[in-house]
């Protein structure tokens, strides 16, 4: 028999289907319903947890973590503070090691220059020249003088001078005063009191440098006074000295020696020449 | 080529020396020597040159009279001069200055200090 279909009306089946989402419907509403209780119950229990300072635990971990951090963070600070320091001194360091460096690069200079210019002539003038360009350019001396031993009278004679007369500076006797006893000695004298202006006292010098050879005096450097902008010796003045003291003994005996061996050559050619003159070629 | 013209006027062989020991350090310069003032100024018509450095005290024509001519020259005026002297006092650098020099180097010269002096002529 088949169902009669009246019109207007839904069919059974699907009423059963009506029925069957009405009821997922309500089960749903169930769950949901039971979902928000649960929910308000975890809200009312984190509540009281707030309240009663239930999670101090937990927040007294996350505090101590914090704390290490912040340390571990303050001892990177405090690692870093010092290797800077470290870096600042070895900076430091670096520029004071490259102002000796450049001064030592200057007397380096220096002493090559004076070196080259005391050897560079066996001409005896030039060479005491030049011994009174380096005192006056290199160690910066306002008066001061150079003398050579006269072996005949035992005694230091000036030969140049530099802000005062030759004749000026007496002749000074072997062992007699501060410059005498120099020359005897082979001793440099640098006197301590500082370095005065004004008039000099020629026997009370601010430097005597002896120039030896080997261990022979042949003459001393004795300074007066030094230039307005030169208020002391350098250590570079002192190695000058020493390289004077040498040098510029070398160089000044030997341009000595060459130019009596020239004398002595150009007296013996002379001779010579007389020797072998034939009558034809005598001066009319 | 040389970037920069150098002229050094000093009638000390030792200082000239020096001198020129201490700015062959730079790199780009052509040093020409001359022994007095008027060997400094037959130089300085010859070519041109970016800075000069005179002694003040030489023979035949001092320092300062050559700085008087250049400052006096239409074509060399604008050259920096460096005045170089074992003259210390105020009074000799004033002179100098007043003469048209630009700078002023006391001597015993400190190489480094010459370097530093020149460079801001040159750089």
């Amino acid at each position: 028999m088949t169902e009669k279909k009246i019109p207007g009306e839904w069919p059974r089946h699907k009423g059963e289907e009506f029925l069957q989402v009405f009821y997922k419907g309500a089960e749903f509403t169930k769950e949901l319903m039971d979902e928000n209780e649960k929910l308000r119950y975890r809200i009312m229990q984190m509540q009281e947890q707030i309240q009663t300072g239930g999670e101090d635990a937990n927040l007294h971990d996350r505090l101590a973590k914090m704390e290490q951090e912040i340390k571990a963070l303050a001892d990177d600070k405090e690692r870093l503070l010092k290797r800077h320091e470290e870096v600042e001194k070895e900076n430091k360091d670096f520029a004071d090691r490259y102002i000796v460096v450049q001064e030592e690069n200057n007397n380096l200079a220096n002493l090559y220059i004076a070196s080259h210019q005391l050897h560079s002539t066996l001409d005896y003038k030039e060479v005491l020249r030049i011994v009174l360009e380096i005192v006056i350019n290199l160690v910066g001396a306002e008066t001061f003088c150079l003398m050579l031993l006269d072996e005949k009278h035992n005694e230091m004679a000036t030969v140049a001078a530099e802000g005062i007369e030759v004749h000026q500076v007496k002749n000074i006797k072997i062992g007699q005063g501060i410059i005498g006893e120099v020359a005897k000695t082979g001793e440099s004298y640098f006197s301590e009191s500082t370095i005065k202006r004004g008039e000099i006292d020629l026997e009370k010098p601010v430097a005597c440098v002896p120039l030896k050879i080997k261990e022979s005096v042949i003459g001393l450097l004795v300074i007066y006074s030094l230039l307005v902008q030169k208020e002391q010796f350098k250590n570079i003045d002192y190695e000058l000295f020493n390289l004077l003291a040498s040098h510029a003994a070398t160089a000044i005996y030997s341009a000595k020696l060459y130019s009596q061996s020239e004398r002595k050559l150009s007296t013996i050619q002379g001779f010579l020449d007389l020797l072998t003159e034939t009558p034809e070629r005598k001066p009319e | 080529m040389a970037k920069h013209n150098i002229l050094i006027v000093e009638d000390s062989p030792t200082m000239r020396q020096l001198i020129i020991f201490s700015l062959k350090r730079l790199s780009d310069c052509s040093l020409v020597e001359a022994t007095d003032g008027v060997d400094g100024w037959k130089k300085l018509s010859g070519q041109n040159f970016d800075l000069i450095l005179t002694d003040i005290n030489m023979p035949v024509m001092d320092g300062l009279k050559l700085v008087s001519l250049i400052r006096n020259d239409e074509k060399k005026r604008s050259i920096p001069i460096i005045i170089i002297t074992t003259e210390g006092a105020e009074e000799d650098k004033k002179r100098g200055l007043a003469l048209g020099a630009n700078d002023y180097i006391a001597k015993p010269i400190q190489s480094h200090t010459l370097l530093e002096v020149v460079k801001k002529y040159i750089h």
